[in-house]
């Protein structure tokens, strides 16, 4: 079967709304994952007592099971105790309950980077808790946790991959469709790759030069 | 809330003690680190603290401006007690100025914005007036061409002397030094220890811990040596530098010139 470049004109707006969708969600999802992951890691940070230990519990469970098994739970388990999601509110939550770990462990590795003689200098000039944390503490380890977070947005999106299995028409769901219809396999996972690859690229590239530009700013010399 | 300072009420000369120690204890678990440490500095005078490494001269700064708890006596500043009931400490520490040992400049701020911030945010100043204080000062440093520069692309000396001004840019009434020379090369030393001394002939009122005993003694009012967390002796640096009355500050001194004599050799 010759490569058929009609079917990709064809289908290609499929996939240009499957992307939208998936970009959309994904964001949601890692946008949510990163306030839960900020708001975790200050709570380990801080070592608050109770919290600490539930929340580093949670990063071991975020962690250490699939997307897909914790979407399956959030889909097919809730219903079962009484709580019906809809598909795109069950992919945007399995997303950010599975990024949230990600997301804690990076600003935390960054926070720990940032030596507590920055904290003392900054209490000595007369800042106050908040002010040290909001001016000195926080941009510091945001500036060592960036690398590390723009990788879990890059990972976080490319799981979008598996929101299929909660009935979305997602890029992968669209792909699958077109060839379980057509069987044109080559088509459909050609328009698969490029739209995951026109989302994802200069998602890569943003953050390669927020990368650059916080390291001409003047850290780690 | 009117406080008075404790010398009049006791009918003491009008040169009340701008920071009052007395009975000062700390300690780190069941290590005694400081002990029944009293002293006082007087508006404009300026005390060096010396004694031998781990003898408690840093932890002794860091009860004075709250980076530290003591647990036991008292630190009066102008009257004001700094160990009872509630203390905001915020507001203590901009009349306390402190420069460290590490500089301890924001690695993510311009020099300027270094020196910004205290002002600024702490004490909630107009721009315009803290910029005028900051350049003035970066000017009398010597160092008003780098206002734009990261602290990394200073030296160490140029670092410290930004350190020392980003403490006075808050107005403090005294200044803490905690071993500021002794992170810098030996030709850094010198331009730190000039601004130093030029504060000092300003009537800044400063408490030194310092390892360079030449500075110590052209620059002191008073010399305190700690030793094992107890003010050992307490005395004018002509009389401490060469009539040491406690044998253990004779001894120390000694060591020193000792060592220099060895150095000289090698």
């Amino acid at each position: 079967m010759a490569f058929d470049w009609n079917f990709v004109a064809k289908f290609y707006p499929l996939f240009l709304r499957a992307a939208w969708l998936t970009l959309w969600l994904g964001l949601l999802g890692t946008f949510l994952a990163s306030l839960v992951g900020f708001i975790g890691a200050i709570i380990t940070y801080a070592r608050v007592p109770g919290l600490n230990r539930l929340f580093r519990a949670y990063v071991e469970v975020s962690r250490n099971t699939p997307l897909l098994i914790q979407l399956f739970f959030l889909y097919f388990g809730l219903p079962k105790m009484g709580i019906m999601l809809e598909s795109r509110t069950a992919a945007m939550l399995g997303l950010a309950f599975l990024g949230g770990g990600y997301m804690a462990e990076a600003i935390r590795a960054g926070l720990g980077a940032v030596p507590p003689g920055q904290l003392e200098a900054g209490y000595a000039i007369g800042l106050t808790r908040a002010q040290v944390i909001r001016h000195v503490l926080l941009p510091q380890a945001f500036a060592v946790a960036m690398p590390a977070i723009g990788a879990n947005v890059i990972f976080l999106l490319k799981e979008t991959s598996v929101f299929s299995v909660v009935a979305l028409a997602d890029l992968m769901f669209v792909a699958k469709d077109l060839i379980g219809m057509y069987y044109r396999t080559n088509e459909a996972l050609l328009m698969l790759v490029l739209a995951y690859l026109l989302l994802l690229l200069p998602l890569s590239l943003l953050f390669y030069l927020w990368e650059r530009k916080l390291r001409h700013a003047g850290f780690g010399g | 809330m009117v406080t008075v300072p404790t010398g009049l009420l006791a009918g003491e000369s009008p040169a009340a003690p701008i920071l009052a120690v007395t009975g000062l204890g700390k300690n780190f678990g069941e290590r005694v680190v400081l002990q029944d440490v009293s002293f006082q500095i007087a508006k404009g005078e300026v005390v060096v603290v010396i004694g031998p490494s781990g003898c408690g001269k840093s932890t002794l700064l860091r009860c004075l401006n709250g980076l530290e708890k003591a647990d036991a006596g008292q630190v009066r500043l102008d009257g004001q007690d700094l160990c009872q009931g509630q203390i905001k400490w915020s507001l203590v520490r901009q009349r306390i100025g402190m420069v460290f040992q590490s500089y301890d400049l924001f690695p993510h701020l311009t020099v300027k914005e270094n020196l910004l911030l205290g002002p600024l945010r702490a004490q909630r100043r107009r721009r315009v007036e803290a910029l005028a204080q900051a350049e003035e000062l970066l000017d009398r440093v010597g160092l008003l061409d780098r206002a734009e520069s990261y602290p990394r692309q200073l030296s160490g000396g140029q670092k410290q002397r930004v350190a020392i001004i980003r403490a006075l840019c808050m107005n403090p009434e005294i200044i803490l030094f905690d071993e500021v020379t002794a992170a810098l090369d030996p030709e850094m030393v010198a331009e730190v220890l000039e601004v130093m001394l030029g504060l000092a002939q300003q009537g800044m009122t400063m408490l030194i811990v310092t390892h360079e005993m030449d500075f110590a003694r052209g620059v002191a009012d008073r010399v305190i040596f700690l030793d094992a967390g107890v003010v050992v002796e307490e005395s004018p640096p002509d009389i401490f530098f060469t009539a040491a009355k406690s044998e253990r500050v004779r001894r120390f001194l000694d060591r020193r010139r000792y060592e220099r004599r060895l150095k000289t050799v090698g």
